[in-house]
């Protein structure tokens, strides 16, 4: 048996974090399956949990503005149903959002939780990765933000440390008229991905002005190739389409899948092509 | 072990029981809710749906400690009420019940979608339903029982 705290308000959780580093839970959707034990019995924590999902001052998702540009900040305990929900949700992560499991989790579960879980095949993490999302992490007195890319250091693993919580998701909010996220999974509902992929791009005056190609569960954290990305800049929609077997080529440098329970890594990297290849194709014909 | 109040089904409760507990176990053996079933208890079955603040919820999958003030309601909560009772005639007539181990949870489901949405069609029933799983009916059946409560039940949602 271990403590549980319930605080009453994000100061006392910090404190708690402080003091006793209790592992924060939200929706429990992760926590409490991982962590099962026989039926009737208690869950097998070994360390003391700190429940937050009923903290109010996270649970809120508003659009902020400054400078001409756009924010979507979703607090720390927003669910998934939330996010999906609201009007301004980039189409990509209303996407992500909805391909995860079934309505009764996504009514409970958070998108934080779904971040801070670090799993490789964690569909939220796809679509924040080529939406450029910055985490927000605070502890008594003070507080950072960083880039989803650095928060997130492995399977299961983040920046995170054990006096710190994550209070928010901040998610620019940038023009894109290309948008594509596809999950792959083994039926609808409840499955996990084999694979995802993420595609958002803009143009300008005919000519790639933005992109970002994300792949989920094709190896240990996200991957994405900003280098690779800079090369499809300024390309107009016809150069796109000449140029598709080298991009694709490209990518199957950076695409090194594994081998898990779910899926093979043979199949992985071909699915991944192939999907790439599609967003390619429907890219060029938009200009 | 603690003492943690809840509404439960529109009363007020408190049960004596360690936070962590899972909040199915709490319906289930503190309050005798037996409603509730547990199918797979790892949030994929949803035979242990209940409603938390308005909203469908698995239960297996929520400690105690954290519904300290919510509002549950079991299918014990909306068996007898008019909108519970229609629901469950409605799967009557369309033969929606075999062994009934789902039906509780389904019913959830189905309140819940009612809720939102009153009058679904197919593919969001289908949606809504998409975390329940029934190893008997090949759910056509089930779809029809929403499908019929949603049109007996205009008045009511
Ligand atoms: C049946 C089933 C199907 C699923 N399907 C999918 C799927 O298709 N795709 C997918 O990506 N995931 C899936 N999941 C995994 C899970 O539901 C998601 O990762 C979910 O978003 C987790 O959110 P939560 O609030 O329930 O997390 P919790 O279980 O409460 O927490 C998860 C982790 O995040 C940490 N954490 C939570 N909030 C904070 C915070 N504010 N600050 C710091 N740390 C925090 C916790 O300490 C814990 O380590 C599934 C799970 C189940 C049981
Ligand atoms: S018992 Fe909770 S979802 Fe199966
Ligand atoms: S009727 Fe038997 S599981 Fe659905």
């Amino acid at each position: 048996m271990v403590d549980s705290y319930r605080p009453k308000d994000l100061k006392e959780a910090l404190s708690i974090r402080a003091e006793h580093g209790a592992m924060p839970l939200a929706g429990g959707t992760d926590l409490m399956v991982r962590y099962q034990s026989w039926t009737g019995t208690l869950p097998l924590f070994k360390n003391s949990i700190m429940f937050i999902g009923h903290l109010k001052e996270m649970k809120y998702i508003k659009k902020e503005a400054k400078d001409k540009t756009s924010t979507l900040v979703i607090g720390g305990t927003a669910t998934l149903t939330s996010v999906a929900n609201h009007p301004e949700t980039p189409v990509v992560l209303k996407e992500a959002v909805l391909s995860i499991a079934a309505p009764a989790l996504r009514n409970n579960a958070t998108l934080t939780g779904n971040i801070c879980n670090a799993s490789p095949a964690g569909d939220s993490i796809c679509a924040l990765y080529a939406l450029d999302a910055v985490i927000v992490i605070e502890k008594t007195g003070s507080r950072r933000e960083v880039p989803i890319t650095e928060f997130i250091t492995g399977p299961g693993r983040t920046v995170l440390a054990e006096s710190e919580l994550v209070t928010a998701i901040k998610v620019p909010l940038k023009a894109s008229s290309v948008n594509n996220f596809t999950k792959v999974g083994t039926r609808k509902a409840n499955a996990l991905s084999k694979l995802s992929f993420t595609g958002v791009a803009d143009y300008k005056n005919g000519r790639v002005d933005s992109i970002a190609l994300t792949f989920g569960a094709v190896g240990p954290t996200v991957v994405r190739s900003v280098e690779l990305e800079k090369k499809l800049k300024g390309l107009s929609g016809s150069e796109i389409e000449t140029k598709i077997s080298a991009i694709l080529e490209d990518y199957s440098t950076v695409i090194v899948p594994i081998d898990d329970q779910r899926s093979s890594a043979v199949y992985r990297k071909k699915v991944a092509l192939n999907l790439l290849e599609k967003y390619l194709r429907e890219l060029s014909r938009h200009e | 072990m603690k003492e943690i109040k809840f509404i439960l089904n529109g009363k007020e409760v408190s049960v004596e029981a360690d936070p962590l507990k899972r909040l199915l176990d709490v319906l289930r053996e503190d309050k005798r809710m037996t409603g509730v079933k547990e199918g797979c208890g790892e949030g994929e079955c949803g035979a242990c749906s209940v409603l938390m603040n308005g909203v469908l919820v698995n239960s297996c999958m929520i400690p105690l400690g954290a519904v300290e003030e919510a509002e549950i309601v079991t299918p014990e909560g909306i068996r007898e009420t008019e909108k519970g009772k229609l629901i469950i005639d409605a799967f009557g007539d369309a033969g929606a019940v075999q062994c009934g181990f789902c039906t509780p949870g389904m019913m959830m489901a189905t309140e819940a979608l009612l809720t939102i949405n009153k009058t679904p069609e197919e593919e969001e029933i289908r949606e809504a339903l998409s975390g329940n799983l029934c190893r008997c009916t090949g759910y056509d059946l089930i779809v029809k029982g929403v499908q019929i409560a949603s049109e007996r039940g205009k008045d009511l949602w």
